[in-house]
């Protein structure tokens, strides 16, 4: 099984290479791209037919190593 | 006589600088313990140094928080015993919940590497046993990853509870509060991102550094 995990800032934490990224989209003349956040993706491939066990280990994982709670926040996604 | 044992980690790059302090100029037994012992029996205080602990992949100290050693480091700390993280270090201690708050990017994007101006907000701490609240200090930081940051609740517990240890004077990172060192509400467990183990003798440009190895040494054989 595979898992997609999504690894972003909370909405309160300032987050420096967005700002920098959505600057640099206005200097292209992207004027409309009012802001960006960054964040992290992660495919995490399991050696698992049960998509139950998949998305408990993906959960695991992102919780325990992926995300940092004080930070950032995740959305895990098991495929297939 | 306290007997002191610094980490070392695959990537971290300051522990010679830290025994060195220790044990050269002040003359205290410092062992250097590789981050797979899982015992630091018989040691007084440990020092988690500076470098990139693991390469620094993924953040800085999340994956060193899960060296075989990390369980020994959280019952020194439990115990009472000083644990001191410098740096990488510092970011490994709040990886692993013993202190408070995470590392964002600095402000500027780039890092920084210069010396700073710093002011000690709590003395009697394992860094600061010697010195005096107001005391300013000239110590170099060197880190990519030093914007200290915690929600507004846990900035007021901060400083409510008088665990600023450290405040910069010209705040190189965009550090929330002006942080550069916090210790935990019991005072034995403590962070800060510069360096001082990189300005212990008048050569590398101010002796301040080993004024923090002193304090450790007298924090120490006081408990």
């Amino acid at each position: 099984m595979k898992a997609n995990i999504i690894v972003r800032l909370k909405p309160a934490v300032h987050d420096p290479q967005g700002e920098t990224i959505s600057n640099a989209l206005k200097q292209l003349g992207y004027e409309q791209a009012v802001s960006v956040r960054q964040g992290k993706f992660f495919e995490l491939s399991l050696d698992t037919d049960s998509r139950e066990e998949a998305q408990r280990l993906a959960q695991e994982v992102a919780r325990r190593l992926l995300a940092n709670p004080v930070l950032e926040v995740f959305e895990v996604e098991v495929q297939g | 006589m306290p007997r002191f044992a610094v980490l070392v980690f695959p990537g971290s790059n300051c522990e010679e600088d830290v025994q060195y302090c220790l044990q050269d100029v002040l003359g205290h037994p410092t062992d250097l313990v590789w981050h797979k012992q899982t015992r630091l029996d018989g040691y007084d205080a440990v020092i988690l140094p500076g470098g990139f602990a693991h390469g620094d992949y993924l953040r800085p100290g999340a994956i060193a928080r899960f060296s075989p050693v990390m369980p020994a480091v959280a019952s020194m700390a439990e115990s009472g015993r000083a644990v001191v993280g410098i740096c990488n270090g510092f970011q490994m201690l709040q990886e692993a919940g013993l202190l408070p708050g995470a590392m964002l990017r600095n402000r500027s994007l780039t890092y920084v590497c210069r010396y700073v101006g710093l002011r000690v907000e709590k003395a009697g701490s394992p860094l600061t046993e010697t010195l005096r609240e107001g005391d300013e200090l000239r110590i170099p930081v060197g880190h990519a990853d030093g914007n200290f940051f915690a929600d507004e609740r846990s900035l007021e517990a901060l400083e409510k509870k008088d665990l600023v240890v450290f405040r910069y004077l010209d705040n190189p990172n965009g550090a929330a509060h002006d942080i550069a060192g916090i210790r935990n509400e019991r005072g034995n467990v403590l962070g800060l991102m510069p360096h001082p183990d990189r300005c212990y003798e008048p050569a590398l440009g101010t002796a301040d550094g080993r004024k923090l190895f002193e304090s450790l040494v007298a924090w120490t054989e006081q408990r």
